[in-house]
């Protein structure tokens, strides 16, 4: 099998009013990947796409380096997904939810489920639609884990959680990859959760692929600048993303190579989210 | 009788002991084979980037001596998931302290210490001396000192170092 546990070659989606334009990433085996982007840029079209939920108008996806419309149902064998809301029966319980799903899977381990089941607490006697957030987020990644997924996707897991169950979950994320063997892609918009664990970034703006690459390269890339009114010359304000210019200064990222030459200027690291904050501010500009 | 059942006895007791000393022999081969002798705490607010931080404090470790020559190291994925950060800014910071002689890998096995007594080490030592001496001179000649009083000043901290 190949080292590739993902890849995507120049996917197109085209729907009334939004484009997904030639998206290309690759995931390695073993790492964790976060797809970023402000809402609508396309994140959730992309996984939906990857798990052939969408036809793509052009391009290629492979799964585990296999075509994912032609070897779908022996990929989705090997795939967990957790969606930003529950996709189980509202009426049932956790019994029922093993029971209905556990049919699906040549390989599923009752013992991993039972096991997971009580690791994160989730109440027996209750329905899944009286579960919190969180529970339910616990209760798909039980299923994902319990038919031993090799691949992990995730859309929005974090979205509606308290900082307490994102914590854990990233916890739970690392555990998942340690050996080596497997894999995790996660959308999110709340990019300090991935700050510190996601090995690889895809940041997709407006439909259009901006960055893929390793979490430090990104950072490395770009810097915050800030300064005095008067230091904004005109060359500055041509190369800064995203600028912000108020009575009393300037704010706005730029490329990490020119921010040396603005020796007046303030250069401050740049998060994830002031690169996400910036980039799409710039897309709005140019409308 | 008596004497044959000390002779037992102190058999017993000469096992008994032997058979403690090699358990706490083999639970200190344990721990050092499970490598958490390593300390690490990264600090959200420093300059430093990640990967800079464990570099630094894995260096230190290793020149004090918390850390000894093939004491093997976490896995980088067991770093990476205790730290909370990427594999990714663990194998840059293995991979770098490689670079620089502080570690060494095994095909297979992980990450070791290298011998604190090798020359790389050392050099690196003898180049933090410097760096220190150099601080000090610079702030002697601020303060307008004279060679042969930064002498005997080295010579009496040396001296009270030593007596320490």
């Amino acid at each position: 099998m190949t080292d590739n546990y993902l890849e995507l070659r120049d996917v197109r989606k085209r729907f009334t009013g939004f484009v997904l334009n030639d998206i290309s990433f690759t995931l390695p085996k073993g790492y964790i990947m976060g797809l970023i982007g402000p809402n609508g840029a396309g994140k959730t079209t992309t996984i939906q796409l990857i798990l052939n939920m969408l036809e793509k108008d052009a391009g290629e996806i492979l799964v585990f380096g296999r075509n994912n419309v032609q070897n779908e149902s022996r990929i989705k064998q090997d795939v967990g997904v957790v969606f930003d809301s529950s996709i189980y029966v509202d009426s049932w319980t956790v019994k029922d939810t093993e029971k209905a799903i556990s049919i699906f899977y040549d390989d599923w381990q009752h013992d991993v489920f039972t096991d997971m089941v009580s690791r994160f607490d989730l109440p027996h006697g209750k329905k899944v639609s009286e579960f919190s957030r969180g529970m339910q987020m616990k209760l798909m990644l039980a299923c994902a884990f319990s038919h031993n997924a090799k691949l992990l996707i995730l859309d929005e897991p974090t979205s509606g959680l308290d900082p307490v169950t994102r914590d854990e979950l990233l916890e739970i994320l690392q555990d998942y990859i340690k050996d080596g063997e497997r894999s995790v892609l996660f959308s999110t918009h709340i990019t300090s959760d991935l700050e510190r664990v996601a090995d690889y970034i895809t940041f997709i703006n407006q439909g259009e692929l901006f960055f893929t690459g390793s979490m430090e390269e990104l950072l490395g890339k770009y810097r915050l600048i800030k300064g005095r009114p008067k230091d904004l010359t005109v060359t500055l304000e041509k190369s800064a993303i995203g600028l912000r210019k108020t009575d009393v200064g300037f704010e706005g990222l730029i490329g990490a190579k020119e921010a040396a030459q603005y020796k007046e200027c303030v250069i401050d690291t740049a998060t994830i989210d002031d690169i996400v904050i910036n980039v799409s501010k710039r897309g709005q500009r140019n409308d | 009788m008596k004497a044959k059942l000390r002779a037992y006895s102190s058999i017993f007791v000469f096992y008994l002991t032997n058979l403690i000393f090699l358990n706490i022999l083999y639970m200190r081969i344990k721990v050092q084979l499970r490598g958490d002798n390593l300390n690490i705490v990264i600090s959200n607010n420093s300059n430093l980037p990640i990967y800079e931080q464990i570099k630094e404090q894995v260096k230190t470790q290793i020149l004090s001596g918390e850390l000894v020559e093939d004491e093997i190291l976490p896995s980088l994925r067991q770093l990476a998931r205790d730290l909370k950060i990427s594999v990714l800014t663990t194998t840059r910071a293995y991979n770098e302290l490689e670079q620089e002689g502080f570690i060494t890998s095994r095909q297979g096995k992980g990450f070791y210490v290298m011998s604190s007594g090798s020359d790389l080490i050392r050099e690196q030592l003898i180049r933090e001396v410097e760096n220190n001496l150099n601080g000090a001179i610079r702030a002697a000649q601020r303060a307008s000192m004279s060679n042969d009083e930064i002498i005997s000043l080295l010579r009496l901290l040396m001296e009270v170092e030593n007596d320490g």
